[in-house]
């Protein structure tokens, strides 16, 4: 399963990527998968205050729904509008053009908080052992 | 003996024998004898014939003979033969919810037609497959508008149906919602006292047309400050009078909703029925209940399926949009059945001979003296008569002249005592109306 | 098969409006009528009745095809009670009637029934009083909610959380949400029942009570459940019923006499009347002496000289929670369905229901993995965890079993259950048609051990196969006129 070396992540499966005081925000090839594909993506509110952790938005597949929680604290900045038209960018490049928002950092020491690329694989393989790997329905 | 069960005591035999058990009551070992029943008094079964002679007769205890003048929200329409014939194949009444496309497009594309129909009838873009009835279905409407605008109080019109809002009452007792209702005045909406509430807090106002006194009118203007204010309007409408009258799409309502029993079901006292909403695309994923959509199969071809299932309860939970899990399929389809058998012409002259035999109504009874036909707004086939006596008075002696005389407004409307609504389908004859009018003559004569 | 809307011509029309008898033409001012009539087809009735039965022979119906969908209890709907329906002097009565003055006495008929069918209602479960009026399973369930929270309301509870099994239907949590109680969910232990040690870490005097399905939706009946009923009771928490499994046990046991609070049934499962490609159901909701006094209004009551009338007067009501008394025509069906099958019947029925549910799990347990290795009650549970493993997942042989002219059982329900697949076959169905059934399931598993590919290609004997549900979801095309303007 493809991981981004240079990005953070949660056990809920969003990445986060830092560009200074620019964090970007999505979800991991391992939720994309195991929602199938999806069908609609509830973008948040440019300017809303988010916290580590706490809603950020939500997304839809044809028989599921998932909540996308925000990696960090801060002010959403931008968010992926072209997912709109064509939520299935996720499902083709959730790493790159399937970004979901940008957020602006209020807490640098957060970060510390979430996992590394090393650290998330060694979690996915630990969901694997536990027979939770694949959830996908069909 | 049970005539539903097919198994006979060999069969009984076999099976236990594959279950490797002695007897039936082996199977119920998990409840235990500690569990068994205190009392299960009931009284042996019927034959179908002794079942239905004793219900032909509690049916004939009812109110035949009784010339319907009752309308308040549901109407003694025509059901077209048709109509009853097909919505009585086992195919459509004993298959379930379409959880197997393939095996359900009778069922699917059925409701598909009938969301475009609703969408049709009221110019809006986008309807579901139908909700309980008309009064759950505006408080679905009402949540719905919660969630969209992220306001929690609603301004509710005194034209509404007071059946639907001491439902709603009831539903929003525990919420944390403000509700607040304008003062009643009789005809259109109190534009003014609306206004006043709005604030920006507000997520709705809710309006009903025709309204529960029959006025007809025109929402526009409420529309444009209720959007003004950033508020949703909602709009409770009767489908058989929009086959005249202006549709809340053209007037910018944001959610319609409405009791479909008049397209096509038989009043079978209060249900079932049919509950609908429809509303702008934008607002498609907050809609509660089933929706059909349109796709194709895997050779292209066109096909429905229910669809947007992720709102729904049994995928999101506690986090759905609503409970909802059953609709009223069955109904909607009847409803699809009858806007086909009428059509789009009939649908309008059904409406202009409601019109014409309520507006002949009023004239007649209007002749009577000491009865004022109250003519401060345009009404459909329903209108308000005030009388010289109780309404709940006159009631009474028009029953013994064989006439249903119309709801008095006092049960609901403290202070309307002397009020009657009187509503006046395409079914009532000239003989009926002008019976009427000689009947509540003679009543109000009566010392 | 085309839409109705493209077999409109214009100048058709199916039905005839009678013409005006009287001598006035009414009319309204311009601002008020609508622009353009409203787009409904225009079609003979032929084309209606040609259009709509065809339609409906693209559907699977208990009455053509076994429809063994766990959790739904699809059992056969009988034809009498369709006509006791259409009686004019039912069919044909005015709601608002019995609220005139001197009305009452033209309802009678009508309030009869509702009187008795309650009082069956209270033998069957052994609960004090029901309300009729729920007009589907999940509205009984937002009823027994709002009836559990005036309650703890009456009592100054402070309330938080209702506990819910991970096995329930999603309808109890979405109503106890509605109602705005918090979820906790416990899970199930590996036989199936509820876990006793995790239910007591959960109950706190914060809990409103429990929310349980008995027998639950994996099929089994918890011999603990009065202990369970205890438990809750002493944080003066309230047990509700989830009666969507009632079928299993009438005659048996009664949720009254083992501890439950409140209980709704949903007449379209047990007492036999149609699911009408869902709905109209009916959800009647029954409660123990504490809550009698919650009930909604209105009440159906018999007075001392035997009439019958309807009753407002109940200070601690919850108020209103339908338009009238509940979807009468459906309530009427269940009520001749309980006069016919009487005592003995009903007992039967529950016998055969649970006899040939266990006949399934005995023949297919050699083919598909059983989620519970126990007696089951009126449903049981597999998973297709084995096939799935070969690339045939559950919903692939749902298909397979639509190509044997057959309705899938529930698939992907409960969730505790991975690949789970859960059978339903009622007691209105033959030996020779589970037998029928099982050599399909039987034949399933072997394909997929021969030829997993070949489920691709399935179903390929319906109008349609396998329909584009992304597609759908994300075009959302809902409306006939968006897409042709």
């Amino acid at each position: 399963m493809e991981i981004i070396e240079h990005y953070l992540y949660t056990k809920e499966h969003e990445w986060l990527d830092l560009d200074g005081e620019i964090g970007t925000v999505g979800i991991t090839e391992y939720a994309q998968s195991a929602l199938g594909d999806i069908t609609f993506v509830e973008l948040p509110e440019i300017e809303k205050e988010v916290e580590q952790f706490e809603l950020l938005t939500s997304l839809e597949s044809v028989k599921a729904a998932n909540d996308i929680f925000s990696p960090i604290s801060g002010k959403i900045t931008e968010v992926n509008d072209e997912l709109t038209a064509d939520p299935g960018i996720i499902n083709r490049d959730c790493y790159e053009k399937g970004w979901i928002a940008k957020i602006k950092i209020s807490d640098d020491e957060e970060t510390s908080n979430l996992l590394t690329a090393d650290e998330y694989s060694n979690y996915l393989e630990s969901l694997d052992r536990n027979g939770d790997g694949d959830s996908s329905d069909e | 003996m049970n005539p539903y069960i097919a198994n006979t005591s060999q069969d009984v035999s076999s099976m236990l024998k594959t279950i490797g058990l002695g007897s039936v009551d082996e199977l119920f070992c998990d409840i235990q004898p500690r569990h068994a029943p205190k009392s299960f008094d009931l009284p042996k079964g019927l034959s179908e014939y002794e079942i239905i002679s004793y219900l032909n007769r509690l049916a004939l205890q009812n109110s035949n003979g009784l010339i319907p003048f009752i309308g308040g929200g549901y109407y003694d329409h025509y059901v077209p033969a048709a109509c009853q014939a097909l919505i009585s194949r086992g195919e459509f009444y004993t298959a379930y919810t379409p959880y197997q496309p393939e095996c359900a497009q009778g069922t699917l594309q059925s409701l598909f037609e009938f969301q475009s129909m609703i969408c049709a009838l009221t110019e809006m873009d986008v309807s579901n497959a139908s909700l309980y009835e008309g009064g759950t279905a505006l408080y679905e409407a009402m949540m719905m508008a919660i969630r969209i605008t992220n306001r929690t109080k609603v301004v509710m019109d005194s034209g509404v149906s007071p059946i639907y809002r001491k439902l709603i009452r009831s539903y929003t007792h525990n919420l944390d919602f403000e509700f607040v209702e304008t003062p009643v005045v009789h005809g259109q909406a109190d534009r003014s006292a609306i206004v006043k509430l709005l604030d920006k807090n507000t997520a709705a106002v809710i309006v009903q047309n025709p309204n529960f006194f029959g006025a007809v009118d025109d929402h526009t203007d409420i529309v444009e400050k209720t959007h003004a204010a950033g508020a949703l309007l909602i709009s409770s409408v009767y489908p058989v009078a929009l086959g005249l009258l202006k549709t809340p799409g053209a007037m910018g309502a944001d959610i319609v909703t409405g009791e479909g029993q008049s397209l096509g079901l038989p009043l079978s006292f209060g249900g079932p029925y049919l509950g609908f909403i429809a509303t702008r695309t934008k607002y498609i994923r907050q809609m509660p209940g089933r929706i059909v959509g349109e796709t194709v199969d895997g050779q292209g071809r066109r096909c429905f399926v229910n669809t947007l299932q992720a709102r729904e309860q049994h995928i999101r939970r506690e986090k759905a949009t609503s409970n909802i899990c059953t609709n009223v399929a069955l109904c909607a389809i009847q409803a699809a059945i009858f806007m086909s058998l009428v059509g789009k012409e009939g649908l309008r002259k059904l409406a202009q001979l409601n019109l014409d035999k309520a507006e002949f109504a009023r004239r007649e009874l209007s002749r009577i003296p000491g009865v004022e036909v109250k003519r401060s707004s345009p009404t459909f086939n329903e209108f308000t008569v005030r009388l010289p006596k109780k309404a709940d008075d006159v009631v009474a002696g028009m029953i013994r002249h064989g006439f249903a005389a119309g709801f008095p407004l006092g049960r609901y409307y403290p202070g309307m005592e002397d009020y009657l609504l009187v509503a006046v389908t395409e079914k009532r004859t000239k003989d009926e109306i002008a019976g009427y009018a000689q009947a509540l003559a003679k009543v109000l004569a009566d010392k | 098969m085309n839409v109705i809307f493209e077999k409109s011509v214009a100048g058709r029309q199916g039905f005839r409006v009678p013409d005006s008898d009287v001598p006035v033409e009414g009319t309204l001012p311009e601002k008020y009528l609508r622009t353009a009539a409203a787009k409904l087809p225009e079609v003979s009735e032929l084309d209606v009745v040609r259009h709509f039965t065809q339609l409906s022979q693209q559907n699977f119906s208990v009455d053509a095809n076994f429809y063994p969908l766990g959790s739904c209890t699809m059992k056969y709907n009988p034809k009498f009670t369709e006509k006791v329906a259409a009686m004019p002097g039912f069919a044909e009565l005015h709601p608002l009637l019995p609220q005139l003055r001197g009305g009452e006495q033209y309802v009678q008929g009508a309030l009869e029934v509702l009187f008795e069918c309650e009082r069956w209602l209270c033998e069957i479960t052994g609960m004090q009083a029901f309300t009729m009026q729920p007009l589907a399973g999940a509205h009984g369930e937002l009823t027994g909610v709002m009836l559990m929270a005036a309650y703890h309301k009456s009592r100054g509870n402070s309330k938080k959380y209702i506990i819910i099994p991970d096995s329930a239907h999603g309808t109890n949590p979405a109503s106890a949400a509605v109602a705005g109680y918090e979820i906790v969910s416990v899970p199930s232990d590996k036989k199936g029942g509820m876990d006793i040690d995790k239910l007591k870490a959960a109950l706190t005097p914060e809990c409103a009570g429990l929310m349980i399905t008995c027998p639950d939706t994996h099929g089994v009946f918890n011999s603990r459940i009065d202990e369970i009923a205890r438990m809750v009771h002493e944080v003066d928490g309230i047990m509700y019923y989830d009666g969507a499994n009632l079928n299993a046990t009438l005659g048996r046991c009664r949720p009254g006499d083992i501890g439950f609070d409140v209980v709704h049934l949903n007449l379209h499962k047990t007492f036999a009347t149609p699911h009408g490609g869902g709905g109209p159901g009916s959800g009647p909701v029954g409660v123990g002496s504490r809550l009698v006094k919650f009930l909604p209004v209105s009440r159906v009551v018999k007075r001392s000289d035997g009439k019958f009338a309807l009753n407002y007067e109940y200070p601690d009501t919850i108020g209103y929670i339908a338009s009238f008394y509940g979807a009468f025509g459906v309530i009427l069906k269940a009520y001749a369905y309980m006069l016919m099958l009487g005592r003995d019947g009903l007992k039967a029925t529950s016998d055969h229901a649970v006899l040939n549910a266990n006949y399934l799990l005995h023949r297919l347990k050699g083919a598909y993995q059983i989620a519970f290795d126990r007696i089951c009650m009126h449903e049981c549970l597999f998973s297709a965890a084995r096939q799935a493993a070969l690339g045939v997942h559950a919903i692939d042989i749902a298909k397979f079993l639509i190509d044997k002219k057959m309705h899938p059982p529930t698939v992907y329900f409960p969730l505790t259950v991975k690949e789970a697949i859960m059978i339903e076959p009622t007691e209105t169905e033959s030996k020779e048609t589970l037998d029928r059934f099982v050599e399909a399931m039987l034949e399933a598993d072997e394909l997929a051990r021969k030829d997993p590919e070949a489920f691709h290609k399935i179903p390929s004997t319906m109008p349609i196969s396998r329909p584009d549900e992304t597609k759908a979801a994300r075009e959302a095309k809902v409306n006939y006129f968006s897409s042709h303007k």
